[in-house]
């Protein structure tokens, strides 16, 4: 038997030596367990079972709303934007920024699948029309929770390049 | 029901003209463009190698600091002297540690040290303007981390600030002290906002980028601008340019050469 060969730095025993297992304090642990997973998630009780409803935007601005109502459409479907918007920004970064990195003309502009042409500018191009940033941005990023780091340079304002040279 | 070999095949060759020629049978049934795209703007300046002249002869330090100026209001560059706010304003023990520049005057002998005695004295009184050299060599692009510094393959070496990590190395790379580190936030000091362009944050390194969002809109460098005449800009590669004309015709100088970093901005003395 394996146990009867139970062995330390003295030599052999016949038999294992017994420890007697037991809970030490174990009423002051359970209550403590208890505190610290009430203390943890304490910010969560006054929420629990409500619901928080989908932010109400007011996307008009006063661009918005003068253009005839043809040309009130975004760069791409207004689903896409909503889903993609976050990868269009970042792929329109490094293209922008990066782009002559290895040989490729520097690219500015985007086009649109039927041919229409906008600067790639998060400050010239989309808050443009989009002026209303608490409304437009803001309202959704906080209801999910996000916190994009675009506005600690970029401003929220802009003219295109063209008109403030 | 099978197939016999004779079937095989023509099934098979059908498959692979069909599939070698989709694309081009969709362009030929529905024209124009399927996907989004990225291109380049109309009338954008293209080069193989920007490069920079400054004419001593022509700039006096009226025009120098109206370059600089300009340089500093299209680029949204701080001025830690006069805040928006006078509750903001600094210890100044700390603004000139803190100070942000692209483009600014020197003496001869801060721009070109070790240099003085080989020069004649009336030039020593000139303000010579400075700015990133846009290496050929560039150490700072060596020394970076992250690739927030690169060369562009038409010679400028540029800023990511998306990936800039604040690290400073390349400020340490740098032998003409044209990097800036924001040690604070610069937006209460920029005065006159410009719209077209951001500013910084705190926690990343700056420094004249030639204009490349200008060049890319078809406009010359700010500073060039501003100089009336001063300052020379161009393609050097290009036999043709105003850059390559003027280096013909006079002898100038580059900063420190000795240091072999290839700097791509001369000045005539």
């Amino acid at each position: 038997m394996a146990d009867n060969n139970y062995k330390n730095e003295f030599g052999f025993f016949a038999e294992r030596p017994k420890v007697e297992k037991k809970f030490y304090d174990r009423n002051k642990v359970i209550a403590g367990l208890v505190i610290f997973l009430a203390l943890v998630t304490l910010p969560l009780w006054p929420n629990l079972g409500k619901t928080i409803p989908a932010p109400q935007r007011q996307l008009d601005t006063p661009v918005i709303q003068k253009m005839a109502e043809k040309d009130r459409q975004c760069l791409m479907p207004t689903e896409w934007m909503r889903a993609n918007h976050m990868q269009m920004l970042v792929d329109w970064r490094d293209t922008v920024v990066r782009s002559q990195e290895q040989g490729a003309p520097s690219v500015r502009e985007f086009v649109t699948p039927d041919g229409r042409r906008y600067l790639a500018s998060l400050t010239n191009t989309c808050m443009d029309c989009h002026s209303n940033k608490v409304q437009f941005c803001d309202q959704c990023h906080n209801y999910a929770a996000v916190v994009p780091n675009c506005w600690g340079c970029h401003l929220e304002t802009g003219k295109k390049l063209a008109e403030a040279k | 029901m099978g197939i016999d070999r004779r079937e095989f095949i023509r099934i098979a060759g059908l498959s692979t003209l069909l599939g070698l020629s989709g694309k081009g049978a969709f362009e030929l049934l529905r024209p124009g463009q399927v996907e989004a795209a990225m291109e380049q703007a109309p009338g954008a300046l293209e080069g193989k190698r920007w490069a920079m002249v400054v004419n001593m002869q022509k700039l006096d330090d009226a025009t120098a600091s109206k370059c600089a100026e300009a340089c500093h209001r299209v680029h949204n560059v701080p001025d830690f002297h006069s805040p928006k706010d006078p509750k903001d304003a600094l210890d100044p023990a700390v603004i000139n540690r803190y100070e942000i520049k692209w483009l600014w005057a020197e003496h001869f002998h801060n721009a070109f040290p070790g240099e003085e005695q080989e020069m004649p004295e009336k030039i020593k009184t000139l303000p010579f303007l400075l700015l990133c050299n846009h290496c050929n060599n560039p150490p700072c692009v060596r020394v970076c981390p992250t690739k927030a510094t690169f060369r562009r393959d038409d010679g400028i070496v540029m800023m990511d600030m998306h990936r800039c990590i604040g690290c400073r190395f390349c400020m340490a790379g740098c032998p003409y002290s044209a990097r800036s580190f924001n040690w604070r936030d610069p937006r209460p000091f920029v005065k006159d906002v410009f719209p077209g362009y951001p500013t910084r944050e705190i926690g990343v390194v700056e420094k004249c980028t030639f204009c490349a969002e200008r060049l890319a809109q078809g406009l010359m460098p700010a500073c060039v601008e501003a100089s009336r005449g001063a300052l020379v800009f161009g393609d050097l590669l290009d036999e043709k340019s105003k850059v390559r004309e003027t280096l013909k015709k006079y002898f100038t100088i580059r900063r420190k050469t000795h240091l072999g970093t290839n700097p791509q901005v001369y000045y005539i003395v």
